[in-house]
């Protein structure tokens, strides 16, 4: 009785028209179904060698902005010169309660156990992570010779995440980039462009008296502390502007660059 | 391969070429034919793209319900482009990194829907794949010519490789900047279905509308 019942509507529903209603649903939640599965299962299954891209893609771009990078070197034996650190900012010095090969930043920085809400907030970043990951590359006497810091903030779409290579006394700006980023391909993207990132090269963050000068504006600055804006592209460049300022500034790096500078951060390890 | 088969491969390379004679798939062509080696990516995207998208559409062309054929179709592009978004993320990563949103926008490329609906939903599958990898390859080789020029005049190079030693490099060419720039792609395909139509006479359409020459009153 029952499964003549089911027959019945098993045969009626296969004598229906393609282009009926019953019909015309059960497609489109096959076809649904199955595409889903596929396209999860190519995200899936591909993600571990994206990561693998990425992480590739951040040192060459710790590379470069330490002007270590040309064009078919091995990115993971240059790498190897550089010595990951964690930078608790908080306290300004190094802290070996993370392992830094593995330690991530990005997590941290949404974690609220290892970050802290801003209220002034700058570089739109919402949190900000209470450790950091620099790395330092040393001379063969075992004194560093740049020491690159993580910064990232919103420009006009996107979040922008990148390095700055400090030398010397850590005041004199080696070089900018950022890895990762969506700006506008052309006016915002500029922020690519060697000929604007030359600019960085030797420029102070601050002057004597430890004020905080460096800036990105239109307008002309005072000189050694003044980088051009990218024309057509205010809103990156302003973003950009704040983002350095504030990872370099009190509630970013600050301790930690004054700590170095003094002495107080034994680098020998 | 049978002379149809071969017929449909070939035609849309020069007789019946997607760009140049029906006009389709030209934001993309503009946006990423400033060098090559991006052009070359996004050209072997799009004919991996056509050919399955129209392989799959025509395999189901008897299942696909009227009313929602357009949706039906657009999912399979859809999951095509995003299985070759992950596949260049994950092997081309440095080309993902310059296509950016353009391999998503093959989605919106109307060659790819145009062949899945003029063909596809009419033709049988093995068919159906070997017109969407001519009409990919149609727009693959108008993607080639405008890029050789751009990429030529515009930096000096072709595939990265300096041809013409620019001034900023220390050599003595000039590079034209507006051929890096979009509307240069504009001009560059104007002037390509031009010479193609001087060549191929059949090409040219008739005009829909002629000025009538009014008579004395």
């Amino acid at each position: 009785m029952l499964s003549e019942k089911k027959d019945n509507i098993f045969s009626k529903f296969k004598k229906l028209s393609i282009d009926s209603t019953p019909k015309t649903i059960l497609v489109a939640i096959t076809l649904c179904l199955f595409c889903s599965m596929i396209v999860s299962l190519a995200a899936v299954k591909l993600k571990s060698i994206q990561q693998e891209n990425q992480i590739r893609d951040k040192q060459k771009n710790v590379l470069q902005v330490a002007g270590l990078y040309s064009e078919g070197i091995n990115i993971e034996e240059a790498f190897a010169s550089f010595e990951p650190r964690i930078v608790d900012i908080e306290s300004g010095l190094f802290t070996d309660k993370f392992n830094p090969r593995t330690f991530n930043d990005l997590k941290a920085a949404s974690d609220p156990l290892l970050s802290v809400a801003l209220k002034d907030d700058p570089a739109s970043i919402g949190r900000r992570t209470n450790y950091a990951t620099v790395y330092l590359l040393k001379n063969n006497d075992g004194t560093i010779d740049k020491l690159i810091l993580p910064i990232h903030g919103y420009g006009l779409w996107s979040t922008l995440y990148g390095f700055v290579a400090l030398e010397e006394d850590t005041n004199k700006i080696f070089g900018l980039q950022f890895y990762q980023h969506a700006e506008t391909p052309g006016l915002g993207a500029e922020v690519d462009n060697p000929k604007w990132k030359a600019q960085w090269k030797g420029k102070k963050l601050r002057n004597k008296d430890g004020d905080l000068l460096i800036q990105v504006a239109k307008t002309s600055g005072p000189s050694g502390y003044h980088i051009d804006a990218i024309a057509g592209a205010t809103l990156t460049s302003n973003g950009v502007n704040n983002l350095v300022r504030f990872w370099v500034g009190e509630a970013g790096f600050k301790k930690f660059l004054t700590n170095f500078k003094i002495g107080k951060i034994n680098v020998s390890n | 391969m049978s002379q149809t088969r071969k017929k449909l491969l070939v035609d849309p390379l020069i007789d019946n070429n997607p760009i140049a004679l029906q006009v389709l798939g030209i934001c993309s062509a503009l946006a990423v034919t400033s060098s090559l080696k991006v052009a070359f990516v996004m050209a072997l995207a799009v004919i991996a793209v056509t050919g399955f998208s129209s392989f799959f559409i025509s395999m189901l062309r008897h299942y696909i319900p009227t009313s929602i054929r357009i949706i039906v179709q657009m999912t399979i592009i859809a999951s095509l482009v995003i299985v070759v978004d992950q596949l260049l993320k994950a092997y081309a990563y440095e080309i993902s990194k310059t296509l950016s949103v353009f391999v998503g926008l093959i989605i919106t490329n109307c060659i790819v829907m145009g062949r899945a609906e003029a063909f596809a939903m009419k033709n049988t599958p093995i068919d159906s794949f070997v017109d969407g990898i001519g009409n990919g390859l149609g727009y693959g080789l108008l993607l080639m010519c405008v890029g050789v020029v751009r990429e030529l005049f515009g930096a000096g190079s072709l595939f990265g490789i300096v041809i013409l030693n620019p001034v900023s490099d220390g050599g003595w060419y000039v590079p034209n900047g507006l051929l890096l720039l979009p509307p240069s792609a504009f001009f560059i395909i104007g002037f390509l279905i031009w010479g193609l139509r001087v060549w191929k006479k059949s090409q040219v359409e008739e005009p829909e509308f002629k000025i009538q020459t009014v008579e004395d009153h």
